[in-house]
């Protein structure tokens, strides 16, 4: 019998691997280094709130925070994290949350080089998830415990927090990582893993991440397990799940030509391939928006459709019938055919 | 035994249509460890084939010694106790089950049963503790409150136990879990290398197969490789030696599927629609399933179709399925279907022929 391989955590995700330690090391969000790094002098902290796009540095900074405060001592008293896989029902902010909060600390035991400063830090994550109920709830815990507890909420949409707790916070926002940034750290992950990737894999590689730096990172990895240490641009694409273009271009000329036939066996090739149909159509909305040659009225019919197949395809509906519906619609968009729904 | 399951690949190094893939997951688990894996493809592509040969590669032969077990699984829901009922197909090294037959407590039998998996971890002859595999099923029919707790059980059990999920449309997978897992896409074998799978296994056999007769099979699989063998089969039992044009049957419910079509085109009447409608349970009391009867009707219709009508109803198609997959009831979404159809077909005919 093959032996199996003894299990060591030497495939440690490289994510976890090169999350910044501290927070001066977070890339491209200086506003925010900025004002933390004061924060990290005076000790004196606001309740926070984060957000902004995924993969921006979100986590990694309040991690960075808490640990620079507390020191690996002292962090495990300190600091609750909490995010959405946790369960975070009403019932656990009234008891998990506000014991916690409730703690008292003891006034500057400060270890080390650590500023220690009286409070706890309560680290929320994905706290868009939470339920409107759940975020009533922390409204007065928040403020009874205000002087031996701060909170720090991070999520993707700002608007998802209601106002009280918004109000209550100093809010930081988290820009999307240009090009030139994520070039600089994939690079620098490169480097340490010793991984050949040229410069046509870098672009494409920062281009299908669209300023994520996380999907980058964990894209990278699973190249690297699967061709080994010398990537191309074709690997990439394969491991990110992203259709390559071709694929989309023979969809647009096929409804270009007006022949529905054509369309429909192209559609077919693409659900034989395997490719996800939400994949086709977050890709066909960018091609289509920032087509030059597609009129606005077109751009209107044919993106109101994939808004709503999106949908659709959200609630379990068959991915062959509602890729074919919108290649449908938008053969009709590009030759100016009259709407499916017309005659009712 | 099925020629479909008999040549079935073993290995990984036996594979004859995912040839760049099956090496590519060669390299990946030759250091030992393996990440979470995401299967997706279409169906008959052979997603199951690959992960077998791959827990093969990773346990040797002991893998294939496969037990079937139905037992009651007891969870503790909050302050409910549950029983629920589940089969599950295992060997020394992993756990494989389809979690949507649990239903809507898809959710506890996730957590519950990978739980039970890392408390036992298998034995590995050099003594070192291994991991486990848990292949799931039909991922993309779990419930979104199971999908999000899978992901938790993922991190935390992530030394104890490896997953495998397979399904056949990513789109209904969260973005969560398919971030958290190396995707692997497989796509359906093109019509030569189906034909080339037929004629190894005729090889095998020692059969003649004609080119021709092996090209049609291919064509009226769909690049489903399984329906292919399965139907080649067929034709063998039916007339043996094989001649080049000898009639290659379609499934009996692709057959009725096909009459319906024919009903409904020649015929618009709400006695026609009663007619259908029979027909229609007919297939559905048989286990076929209504997304599938749904989409080769309209493949079906669309072959008799003028093609000013046929975007009209592709639309109309895709919004029933759409609402079928929201209600309770097939059938009436198959009817409003053909009903919807039969009005545009009979407004055409009006306004084309008076």
């Amino acid at each position: 019998m093959m032996a199996m391989a003894p299990m060591q955590q030497s495939s440690q995700q490289w994510v976890e691997k090169y999350r910044p330690k501290q927070v001066k090391d977070v890339a491209y969000q200086d506003e925010v280094v900025r004002t933390l790094t004061n924060t990290l002098e005076t000790g004196n902290l606001p309740h926070l709130l984060f957000y902004g796009p995924p993969g921006t540095g979100k986590t990694s900074t309040a991690l960075a925070l808490a640990h620079q405060l507390f020191g690996p001592v002292l962090y495990k008293a300190r600091v609750l994290e909490l995010n959405a896989s946790d369960d975070r029902g009403i019932n656990v902010v009234r008891t998990k949350i506000k014991d916690f909060a409730a703690i008292a600390v003891g006034n500057s035991n400060a270890a080390g080089d650590y500023p220690c400063p009286p409070f706890k830090i309560i680290i929320l994550d994905e706290a868009d998830s939470m339920t409107e109920d759940a975020q009533n709830a922390l409204r007065r815990t928040m403020e009874t415990y205000s002087k031996v507890t701060r909170f720090c909420f991070i999520c993707n949409y700002v608007s998802r927090i209601i106002e009280p707790l918004a109000s209550r916070c100093a809010k930081y926002r988290f820009k999307p990582l240009n090009e030139e940034i994520m070039t600089t750290r994939i690079k620098f992950v490169c480097q340490e893993e010793g991984i050949q990737l040229n410069s046509e894999a870098l672009s494409t590689l920062s281009k299908v991440s669209g300023g994520d730096l996380r999907r980058a990172i964990t894209c990278l990895q699973s190249a690297a397990r699967l061709y080994g240490s010398s990537i191309s641009s074709d690997n990439i694409i394969s491991v990110s799940g992203v259709v390559p273009d071709e694929i989309l271009d023979s969809l647009l000329v096929a409804c270009k030509s007006g022949q529905f036939d054509k369309a429909q066996g192209v559609v077919t090739n693409i659900i034989a391939e395997g490719h996800p149909a939400s994949q086709i159509l977050s890709q066909l909305f960018d091609i289509v928006v920032k087509a030059s040659d597609i009129t606005d009225e077109q751009k209107a019919r044919i993106l109101e459709r994939i808004a709503e197949t999106d949908k659709a395809l959200i609630d379990g509906a068959d991915e062959f019938l509602q890729l074919l519906d919108v290649s449908s619609n938008t053969l009709g968009a590009f030759c100016n055919l009259a709407r499916e729904t017309s005659a009712f | 035994m099925l020629w479909v399951d008999k040549y079935r690949p073993h290995t990984l190094d036996k594979v004859m249509v995912h040839v760049q893939e099956a090496q590519h997951l060669k390299n990946l688990i030759a250091q030992g460890d393996c990440p979470h894996l995401l299967f997706y493809g279409p169906s008959g592509a052979g997603k199951k084939t690959l992960i077998m040969a791959l827990l093969r590669e990773m346990y040797g032969i002991g893998a294939e010694k496969v037990k079937v077990e139905n037992k009651p699984w007891k969870v503790e829901a909050g302050n409910r106790k549950l029983e629920i009922d589940l089969t599950t197909v295992s060997s020394n090294y992993h756990v494989e089950f389809s979690p949507s037959d649990a239903g809507f407590q898809d959710r506890y039998v996730v957590q519950e049963i990978i739980k039970e998996m890392a408390k036992s971890r298998p034995l590995d002859v050099s003594g070192t503790k291994g991991f486990k595999v848990l292949v799931l099923n039909e991922v993309d029919k779990l419930s979104r409150e199971a999908q999000h707790s899978l992901r938790r059980t993922m991190e935390k059990y992530s030394s104890a136990c490896r997953l495998i999920l397979c399904c056949n449309s990513a789109s209904k997978v969260i973005e969560a879990i398919r971030s958290r897992c190396l995707n692997i896409r497989i796509s359906a074998p093109t019509k030569e290398e189906i034909v080339a799978v037929m004629q190894h296994v005729a090889k095998k056999e020692n059969l003649q197969l004609p080119m021709g007769l092996a090209g049609r099979i291919a064509l009226l699989s769909n690049r489903n490789l399984r329906a292919a063998l399965l139907s080649f089969e067929a034709c063998y039992v039916q007339q043996y030696p094989f001649s080049e044009n000898q009639a290659v049957q379609a499934t009996d419910w692709e057959q009725y599927v096909t009459e319906i079509a024919n009903d409904i085109v020649t015929e618009q009447s709400p006695k026609r629609l009663f007619q259908v409608r029979g027909k229609l349970y007919e297939l559905l009391s048989n286990c076929i399933p209504p997304e599938i009867i749904l989409k080769r009707l309209l493949v079906e219709l669309m072959r008799k179709l003028d093609s000013e009508l046929k975007r009209e109803v592709c639309h109309w198609a895709a919004y029933y399925e759409h609402r079928m997959q929201l209600g309770q009831k097939a059938i009436f979404h198959l009817e409003a279907f053909v009903a919807k159809f039969m009005s545009i077909y009979k407004r055409f005919l009006i306004a084309t022929f008076g």
